[in-house]
């Protein structure tokens, strides 16, 4: 089956960057349709009907999202999340690099929907060449009247700033996004209050990704009901599926939502030659890894929670036979240690204490309870962490070790004294000086 | 330490925002861009621009992993080893890059040319295994790539940074 090319119609061509060929191609039409002739409330209204989900991870109805806003504030502000960080998610340098205005106008139409005068972007700080692309859209994009004091003659203001991050993926988590905006680092905030409330600099804000602001164009120039059209009854319109690993051809790939993972895996070519498929994620890193069996399984929100994992970001993470689960836990548990912020103690040492056990075993200084003892750690890590980081973390390890148990039991039996050793102690724990004995201690009973 | 232009950006640039502090992470990205990496002095003098205790800047540079407060090459190689490049075979080039270097991963050449970054993802998984060689993505690579890659490495500013002096607002 061909691609369904909406967002991604205009990518292969290296002049859509410049503006007046973006413009030349349709951008900025869906502002003149909108700016100053439909009530800022109707834009909302069209992109609720549509039923657009944000597509930075979470699928939260985006019109939704928005009707948060308190009514009678002077002061909102809009924040694109562009601080793609999320293993294997590719999608957004994609938009941003090689069709900068298609965000531009999207954050336009979203800013007047929630009456922001200025609004952001959060650049993650490794996309050097998308951060000075996007900084020239803008400068265009004023230049053109699109941007700026009154609009098009519409009487709406804006300016939009793209900020740059500095290299923490927990930033992507909408509230650390709004303290590293603001200056300080990126630890995530307690909800509530909901950033539509109390975001940036305490004002109402709304954080949207930058592929959900991309779709507000299409949903304004097509309406809602052209939107609906493709996809399922919950997970409507397009979705960028983003293929990586063991295929022949990784890249971005536009079909519906529901399409079949075996479809998109065809686009991308299939595996790699003479290798046959192990286990997939299918979106990104922070969800449960499915296997072969789920080959044909919809690609969308509801199917994929009804297995028991997650869209996500809908990237598909390909692994063949070829792969070590241990290899494959190990360093994803890593990834998620050297990104805990430390905020939260679950998370900070709970990672850690992973590691350490996937490395003992790693190392074939494993031993059955140790096991066991992952299990128990993932699961109260996801249970009592601050922020959802470590509720991503767990996952990807418990499910390859669901599926996969024979491979980690492999490593253990290859240390020849695992039958004797009892469970090693992960962390030193707490030994009461006073009666060398821990966490029980009859001085507090008194 | 940092010229009086360089500190006249980091005060405009503070104007763009309705808060200052939001100017800092862009103003300390200026800062590295110029200087190499962001020793203490450089650090102070951020502070005293945003009328900030030393102590809260240096919490920033220690949080974000692309401040440096210790010397770092002029040219930044960010290994990719999530995942995707995994699975692809990032972890023998990250070998075969630093035996040709001379150095262990996050290390530094003795001449201050080269650091390796090892990474987590890049954002570029289409293009596994990949570097991010100072501000380009490069990839897919095969170790016979290395040398090249170096080489052209050798021929840019290096000292990476999203945000330079003059581009931005």
């Amino acid at each position: 089956m061909d691609e369904t090319r909406i967002l991604l119609a205009n990518v292969d061509d290296p002049s859509q960057i410049n503006i007046d060929t973006a413009i030349s191609k349709g951008a900025y039409k869906a502002i003149e349709k909108a700016l100053g002739k439909m009530p800022p409330q109707e834009v909302t209204d069209i992109v609720t009907n549509s039923g657009l989900r944000g597509r930075g991870g979470a699928g939260f109805v985006t019109g939704k999202k928005w009707g948060f806003l308190p009514k009678d504030t002077e002061i909102r502000y809009l924040v694109c999340n562009c601080d793609e960080s999320e293993p294997g998610t590719f999608k957004d340098r994609l938009l941003v690099e090689k069709d900068p205005h298609l965000l531009i106008e999207g954050m336009i139409l979203a800013s007047y929907a929630i009456k922001s005068r200025l609004s952001f972007i959060y650049c993650r700080g490794e996309y050097f060449q998308a951060f000075t692309i996007l900084q020239k859209a803008i400068d265009d994009a004023k230049a053109k009247g699109f941007l700026g004091e009154n609009i098009l003659g519409s009487g709406y203001s804006l300016d939009i700033i793209v900020h740059p991050g500095a290299g923490a993926y927990i930033a992507g988590e909408e509230t650390a996004q709004l303290n590293s905006l603001e200056g300080y680092r990126a630890t995530p905030r307690l909800k509530p209050p909901f950033p539509a409330v109390a975001g940036l600099y305490s004002k109402p804000t709304i954080v949207n990704n930058v592929e959900t602001l991309c779709n507000v164009v299409s949903i304004v120039n097509n309406g809602a009901e052209w939107f609906r059209s493709r996809g399922t009854e919950k997970s409507a319109g397009t979705k960028i599926f983003q293929v990586s690993g063991h295929v022949q051809r990784p890249g971005c790939f536009e079909f519906p939502l529901g399409t079949p993972l075996s479809m998109i895996l065809e686009a991308a070519g299939g595996m790699l030659p003479g290798r046959s498929l192990k286990a997939f994620y299918p979106g990104g890193s922070s969800c449960s890894l499915l296997t072969k069996k789920h080959i044909d399984i919809p690609m969308d929100f509801e199917s994929l929670e009804q297995a028991k994992t997650a869209l996500g970001t809908a990237s598909i993470i390909v692994m063949d036979d070829s792969t070590d689960m241990v290899q494959v836990a190990h360093r994803l548990m890593q990834f998620y240690q050297n990104e805990s912020c430390g905020k939260c103690t679950p998370c900070r040492e709970g990672t850690r204490w992973v590691v350490q056990i996937l490395e003992r075993i790693k190392n074939q200084k494993g031993t059955v309870p140790d096991l066991k003892t992952i299990e128990q750690v993932c699961k109260s890590m996801a249970e009592t962490s601050f922020c959802p980081l470590a509720v991503g973390a767990a996952p990807p390890i418990l499910s390859a070790m669901r599926e996969f148990p024979e491979e980690f039991q492999k490593y253990i039996d290859q240390n020849p004294a695992h039958e004797r050793l009892p469970p090693m102690r992960i962390a030193y724990p707490y030994i009461d000086p006073v009666n060398s004995s821990f966490y029980v201690s009859d001085r507090y009973d008194r | 330490m940092l010229s009086e232009e360089i500190k006249n950006t980091i005060l405009d640039l503070q104007k763009r925002y309705p808060v200052k502090r939001s100017a800092l992470i862009p103003s300390l990205h200026i800062a590295q861009h110029e200087v190499g990496y962001l020793p203490e002095e450089v650090q102070k003098e951020i502070a005293d621009l945003f009328e900030l205790p030393t102590t809260e800047v240096m919490a920033i540079v220690a949080f974000y992993d692309m401040f440096h407060d210790k010397p770092v090459g002029k040219h930044h190689i960010h290994v990719c080893k999530n995942i995707s490049c995994m699975l692809r075979g990032c972890d023998s080039l990250l070998q075969k890059l630093c035996h040709k270097l001379d150095i262990e991963p996050g290390g530094t050449t003795n001449d201050g040319e080269f650091t390796v970054i090892p990474s987590e993802c890049l954002g570029a998984c289409d293009r596994a295994p990949m570097f991010i060689v100072d501000d380009e993505v490069v990839g897919p690579i095969k170790e016979e790539d290395l040398d090249a890659i170096l080489q052209q490495a050798k021929k840019g500013h290096g000292h990476p940074s999203p945000v330079k002096r003059g581009q931005h607002g």
